[in-house]
């Protein structure tokens, strides 16, 4: 790999870093372990993505938001975005810094393991005094749920 | 039994004749099947039994919506066209979708006086979706690899919607004896259209020689055992091992349901289909 391959590419993960889910802005979708891959050859990037559900209405804005920003890196000549199924987004995909950000945005991340227990603790105040109101929520990822304690409402992320 | 060659992706199929026509005719099945069921699905928008209903069987639809569309762009990269075209500008005779997901919610229109009915709405997502749980897990050795990855990534997404229909079903069952006998009609009404749903069409043979998925025998089997098991355990009666209809969707024989849904659906796709959404 020469040092421009090499510098181009470390400047594409950090323009990544940049770009969030429109649905959670609070974290980027590196952090979510969306993103499964990144190649540059030449001037031109490939990036490989993995969607978190199949059908996820946010993916055509993603992929635009992917192409402005690393679009915009100097050097960067032409960008595409491929979605992949394989290897699948699963729950361990999310990293740890971004389990914090989505605690601290008010959604409880899920298991680190989608086998293990799903308990269902409050994003606000740890309690586990909880509900799950809705297993479906305003995205197909996320879940409703309710603290008895202090009584807010909040959203946690299907374990898969 | 000889191994069958693995089909790596559109190009591969694409060289290999018979089996990208017996791959079309199966995606076409899978594809027209979520697609219309999760129309059906969009049209109690507004109009479920509560507000939380309401979010769960949206994402229940918006979410099957995205396995369609996640079909028909496989189709439209061994060829079949666009996607969007696929969904709203073929003619009725061309969908492979099975009858039970083209049926209408009950009487009336969305517009005015829908009386749609949930009893019948619960039993046909609910053996549906156990149906479609069957076929993925069938279609996770599909030898196109493209199919079975993303029936492996389908099957968790699919539990959660199983779980949903379950929980309606059980309650339902379990509930007063209105709610009882409105369960029951709902399973008589449609265990009539039972029978194509586990059809793959006049291509069965080569679909199966071709490893694409197990053979209709052995599906329809399996689902069987599972439905018994939760009829049962809900004291709900069973009608017997499903027999072909009157119509076979897999053929291209539907009902003028099918018809109407489809105007209804691509209505404004088709007033300008090179419109930007």
């Amino acid at each position: 790999m020469t040092s421009f391959t090499h510098a181009l590419e470390s400047e594409v993960w950090k323009g990544l870093q940049e770009v969030s889910d429109p649905e959670i802005p609070s974290i980027s979708i590196v952090e979510m372990g969306m993103v499964n891959g990144v190649r540059v050859e030449d001037n031109h990037v490939s990036i490989e993505f993995t969607p978190t559900f199949v059908g996820c209405p946010a993916l055509k804005i993603i992929e635009k938001n992917i192409i402005d920003r690393i679009s915009a890196i100097p050097g960067v000549e032409s960008v595409d975005v491929q979605f992949v199924f394989e290897p699948r987004w699963t729950t361990d995909r999310i990293s740890e810094s971004g389990r914090e950000k989505l605690r601290k945005f008010g959604i409880l991340p899920p298991p680190k393991r989608a086998e293990d227990a799903w308990e269902i603790e409050c994003p606000y105040c740890n309690s586990k005094n909880t509900t799950l109101d809705n297993l479906f929520g305003p995205t197909a990822c996320r879940s409703i749920a309710y603290c008895r304690d202090c009584r807010n409402p909040f959203e946690a992320i299907k374990p898969i | 039994m000889t191994e069958l060659q693995r089909v790596l992706d559109a190009n591969q199929a694409k060289e290999l004749e018979g089996f990208r026509d017996a791959l079309v005719e199966l995606l076409y099945q899978l594809a027209d099947d979520d697609f219309i069921l999760s129309y059906r699905g969009s049209e109690w928008l507004g109009l479920a039994p509560h507000i939380e209903e309401d979010v769960s069987f949206s994402s229940i639809s918006q979410d099957t919506m995205g396995h369609a569309v996640a079909f028909y762009e496989m189709l439209e990269s061994l060829g079949e066209g666009k996607a969007d075209d696929l969904a709203q500008l073929r003619q009725p005779e061309a969908f492979r979708n099975a009858i039970l997901v083209e049926r209408p919610n009950g009487s009336g229109h969305y517009m005015e006086k829908p009386q749609y009915d949930w009893a019948y709405t619960v039993v046909r997502f609910y053996l549906y979706e156990l149906f479609k749980q069957v076929r993925l897990e069938s279609l996770v050795h599909s030898t196109y690899v493209p199919l079975a990855q993303l029936a492996r990534k389908m099957m968790p997404e699919l539990h959660y919607h199983l779980i949903h229909w379950s929980v309606w079903l059980k309650q339902l069952a379990n509930s007063t004896d209105e709610a009882k006998s409105k369960m029951v009609n709902a399973l008589q009404k449609a265990w009539v259209d039972l029978g194509d749903l586990f059809d793959l069409g006049p291509q069965a043979d080569a679909i199966v020689q071709h490893g694409l998925i197990e053979g209709e025998e052995l599906l329809r089997e399996r689902w069987i055992h599972r439905v018994k098991q939760t009829l049962e355990v809900n004291r709900l009666p069973w009608f017997g091992k499903p027999v072909k209809g009157e119509y076979n969707g897999r053929a291209g024989k539907h009902t003028d349901d099918l018809v109407t849904a489809l105007q209804t659906l691509s209505e404004v796709y088709r007033l300008d289909p090179a419109a930007n959404w």
